[in-house]
């Protein structure tokens, strides 16, 4: 077999597969050959969790089916049985999961191959794939520059052809930034239409687990599979499952398309405006789309709110990381406290003690109707700002982060400029609804290599099939996809 | 002590919900379970777990809501209680804060001859933690987390209870309402009842509230009335010498019959309540509300005021017989058998009743069948055996052998003695042997012959026909 398998995307190895074409052994050993290959690199990408063993996962499955066969590498904070599953951090290391989260489960039965854990922000805390005990994870386009986060690792191994697909989670942009920066696809499903069981938890009211994929037809694929109602999540929603590839290709032509009005997006790189903007308009209104101006008056309140709420369920969430039943305990400890205070204090990097403090706070008696009430009466602002807006439009088009990847380092000194670098991201987690984001272009302003630049749409809850109707379209009228090269 | 104080009692009363299954999980409730074989990702509080509420529990709790009186929340929704201890799990506990599942009730006490009503404060959902072992291991603890995620309610009462006494009977009530409405077998042995509560007292009704001081680890109703009433012995002597008491939080020591210092005001817990963000509030329906209350089974107070209307029994026989569900249920079935209600209704609050207190078991654990005490009934009232005979002899050895009481009275030889010449022997005996007692009552003092007769009874082993014993025995003594 002469073509390199790694760069088909997992609806081209499917392909394959039924035309009996290549092995599952040899679709294993093309991105097991790259991952080898960027290990020796100098400017390693460190898409993967280090030093863990990869083994392929599958079981028995209908061969008909579409993801049958496909290597998906998952991100560090879900849990695959046997496997250590640590949201890279020190406090989870030799932390066997004992279970499949809900999302491997349905993997598996759809016949994928679940093969790979990919490196991410400490418990998903950060936008830059730096905050990892293991290290950061650098950007495939240009490893000076950070992949994004906090599912880093999954972006930068889809994007540099060590994964077919793999999947992240997202609570206030974690898939769809790392996406944007490094040129693939992301999707945050509705909040509730993917089951969060088995997901180690940042923020419950916010965390969803979405597919990141080299094109939007892969994106539809794999949310089909890991989509739907779950008895083991209570916040899953009971609605059923469109087929959504049945979507592709369909003309959104008369559809009616939002954007924020200059006022509304301050910030913007150039060149972000340039393409995510500007140049986006033009090309929906080049597929007959009509392009609305539409107002989200409480959007600029989203980065406030966002870092009481998420912070405050976080510090709780992560209560359970004591040290009494798993992860690391220190071996100082002369009492109970101090088994607590220096298991946690040894296991927990700097970002994670200042979110568990941030939450700590908020919710402390006294300042929890200042903080974490009032921002919970935002955040249905801003979730009204929503409902209305999707009353006048059938999908909102934003740029998914305000400039293409920063160095790496740039931003770790200076918290609140890594905070806003999530400022189109969060709102979509606040207000619970779908958002996707695909390449839409290239800052080359910069010294180096042409850097992606994302763009996002966000619909109406469980509504994700208008999203890759909408991004399909896009994505076949610009071919971005193809010109990074996630498409061979 | 020289002054009289004020005591203010209120109670926080944990009771495990009878369920097959823990609230969060589909884990086992048992007791007695080899350590952690009761427990999944959910109740271990392992990463990526979730909960998902058990609705037999909600069930349970709406029961117990409305069984107490009170009102139930048309919304369900839980909250995070967080704080760390080895035996949570998440460290946090799932519970109900600004939306208890109930608001208000009553509970009637009986209190110095009275009926008092206690207010209810409220009534939340939660779940236990695990359990601590300090005696497995040389030098360290061990945990066992199969209580972990076991469904409890807390009950707590406004602050109405004015004396260790109150308090008793408070618990009792509470107790026996819920077991009759089936919401929890209220075992204060297995841990399915547990008491904390908050004492204070003052010199003068005008006086706002003393500080109150909260006592842990009541694991008895005993111990809840001694805990109460050394507090209140100590805070009042407190006072007395001019300290200033504060408000702390105290642990009750059974063997010393005492309590300690567990942590001061400036310890307590900020809890950091907020919503439960992986549990979905939902609102209860109306009509679920109303199919509910109809489905109540009949609640001990209604269940009392029927006994006396329809098989005109007394208060007292009431108190006691209708303590327990299980017992008012028995006596029941058995006037339905043998439809003699007072003569029934004595036969528990006398022979059953001392039993169960000599012995100190509850009635449901006797394992008395209808058919004996019927057949003990129908012995006395034939005239076989006498009743105190009866009570002393014949019961126990029924409940302990298991046997027919016909059999047993033969066995043992208990058959009553009507026999004239049997009985005068006696008598003579008796008269020959009390000189002083028949002088006695030649100079009027009528006690004498009852005496006389009970000594009788007493020589026949509780066999004589005391009826006959005393027709024979007055007509003796006038021809001495």
């Amino acid at each position: 077999m002469n073509q390199d398998l790694s760069r088909l995307t997992a609806a081209q190895l499917s392909e394959l597969y039924r035309k009996n074409a290549c092995s599952q052994k040899e679709a294993l050993d093309s991105v097991e050959k790259n991952i080898l290959v960027r290990d020796r690199d100098p400017r390693h990408i460190h898409a993967y969790v280090p030093d863990r063993p990869r083994c392929p996962i599958h079981r028995k499955a209908d061969k008909a089916s579409p993801l049958w066969g496909v290597p998906i590498a998952v991100k560090d904070n879900i849990c695959v049985e046997g496997l250590e599953t640590t949201c890279s951090s020190k406090i989870l290391k030799n932390f066997i999961a004992p279970y499949h989260a809900t999302v491997i489960e349905k993997l598996l039965d759809a016949g994928a191959v679940v093969y790979g854990q990919t490196n991410m922000d400490e418990f998903a805390f950060g936008s830059s794939c730096e905050t990892s005990c293991y290290g950061p994870t650098r950007n495939p386009r240009d490893p000076e520059r950070v992949p994004g986060g906090s599912s880093g690792g999954s972006a930068a191994a889809v994007a540099d052809h060590t994964a077919f697909a793999a999947l992240g989670s997202d609570t206030g942009g974690s898939i769809r930034q790392p996406a944007a920066f490094c040129g693939v696809v992301g999707i945050k499903p509705t909040y509730g239409r993917v089951s969060r069981y088995g997901l180690i938890a940042f923020a419950s009211s916010l965390d969803q687990i979405g597919p990141i994929t080299k094109d939007v037809r892969d994106s539809a694929l794999v949310l089909g599979a890991i989509a739907g109602h779950d008895p083991k999540d209570s916040t899953s929603a009971d609605v059923p499952v469109p087929n959504y590839t049945a979507f592709l290709g369909k003309s959104i032509k008369g559809k009616k398309v939002g954007v924020l009005s200059d006022g509304e997006l301050k910030g913007l790189d150039p060149a972000v405006r340039g393409a995510a903007k500007e140049e986006a308009q033009k090309v929906m209104e080049r597929l007959g789309a009509q392009v609305v101006e539409i107002s989200l008056p409480n959007m600029k309140h989203s980065v406030s709110v966002y870092y009481i709420v998420a912070p405050s369920e976080a510090s709780s969430n992560l209560a359970r990381f004591d040290g009494v039943r798993f992860g690391h305990r220190s071996k100082e400890a002369r009492s109970l406290l101090e088994m607590f205070e220096k298991s946690r204090g040894e296991g927990f990097g700097a970002e994670a003690k200042r979110r568990i403090i941030l939450g700590t706070y908020s919710l402390s008696s006294g300042y929890y109707d200042a903080y974490y009430l009032k921002a919970m009466k935002v955040r249905t602002l801003i979730k009204r700002d929503f409902d209305e807006a999707f009353k006048k439009v059938d999908a909102i088009m934003l740029p998914t982060a305000p400039s293409a990847a920063f160095r790496v380092g740039e931003k770790t000194q200076d918290p609140l400029q890594m905070y806003l670098s999530d400022i189109f991201t969060i709102s979509a987690n606040l207000a619970g609804v779908p958002a996707i984001s695909l390449p839409c272009g290239f800052d080359e302003t910069r010294t180096g290599k042409p850097l992606p630049i994302g763009l996002q749409f966000l619909g109406r809850p469980f509504q994700e099939e208008v999203l890759f109707q909408t991004a399909y379209a896009y994505e076949q009228e610009t071919g971005f996809h193809k010109k990074i090269g996630n498409v061979s | 002590m020289s002054a009289k104080y004020l005591t203010t009692i209120g109670l926080e009363v944990h009771v495990q919900l009878a369920t097959k299954t823990k609230i969060f999980c589909g884990c086992a409730v048992e007791f007695g379970s080899a350590p952690n074989k009761n427990v999944c990702p959910v109740c271990l509080g392992l990463p990526g777990s979730l909960p998902v509420l058990n609705r037999e529990v909600f069930r349970l709790g709406l029961k117990a809501v409305l069984a107490l009186g009170g009102e139930p929340s048309a919304l369900v929704k839980f909250d995070r209680k967080n704080y760390f201890y080895p035996d949570l799990p998440k460290g946090y506990q799932i519970s109900q804060f600004d939306h208890p599942l109930g608001r208000g009730g009553v509970i009637e006490i009986p209190s110095g001859g009275a009926t008092k009503k206690v207010r209810l404060n409220r009534l939340h959902l939660e779940e236990d933690a695990g359990k601590l072992l300090h005696d497995q291991l040389p030098d360290s603890s061990v945990v066992d987390l199969n209580r972990a995620g076991t469904p409890l309610a807390e009950i707590v009462s406004e602050p109405d209870l004015e004396s260790p006494e109150e308090a008793y009977e408070y618990l009792a009530s509470l107790k026996s309402i819920l077991r009759a409405v089936g919401v929890s077998e209220c075992d204060m042995e297995k841990g399915q009842l547990r008491c904390d509560a908050n004492v204070s007292v003052r010199k003068n009704v005008s006086d706002a509230l003393g500080k109150r001081v909260e006592i842990k680890n009541l694991n008895s109703f005993k111990a809840v009335k001694a805990a109460i009433e050394h507090e209140v012995t100590r805070q009042s002597a407190a006072l007395e010498k001019g300290e200033v008491l504060t408000q702390e939080t105290r642990l009750w020591d059974d063997d010393r019959q005492k309590t300690f210092v567990m942590r001061s005001k400036e310890e307590a817990h900020d809890y950091r309540y907020f919503p439960e963000p992986d549990l979905v509030p939902f609102s209860v329906k109306k009509e679920e509300i109303a199919a509910t209350r109809a489905a109540l089974p009949e609640l001990p107070k209604a269940k009392g005021e029927r006994f006396m209307a329809q098989y005109g029994l007394s208060a007292y026989d009431v108190q006691i017989l209708n303590s327990e569900k299980e017992e008012a249920d028995f006596f029941e079935a058995c006037v339905k058998r043998y439809p003699h209600p007072k003569t029934l209704a004595n036969w528990m609050t006398g022979p059953v009743a001392a039993y169960l207190n000599a012995k100190s078991v509850e009635f449901g654990s006797l394992g008395l069948k209808e058919e004996w005490l019927i057949g003990m009934a129908e012995l006395v009232e034939s005239g076989a055996i006498s009743f105190q005979a009866a009570k002393e002899k014949l019961f126990p050895e029924v409940v302990e052998q298991k046997k027919s009481p016909r059999d047993v009275m033969k066995e043992k030889g208990l058959e009553q003695v009507s026999d004239i010449k049997q009985l005068e022997g006696w008598i003579a005996e008796i008269i020959l042997a009390n000189p002083k007692v028949v002088a006695d009552f030649k100079t009027g003092k009528d006690s004498a012959a009852m005496f006389l007769v009970g000594q009788v009874m007493k020589k026949s082993q509780g066999k004589a026909n005391p009826i006959k014993v005393k027709e024979l025995m007055s007509q003796k003594l006038a021809r001495v």
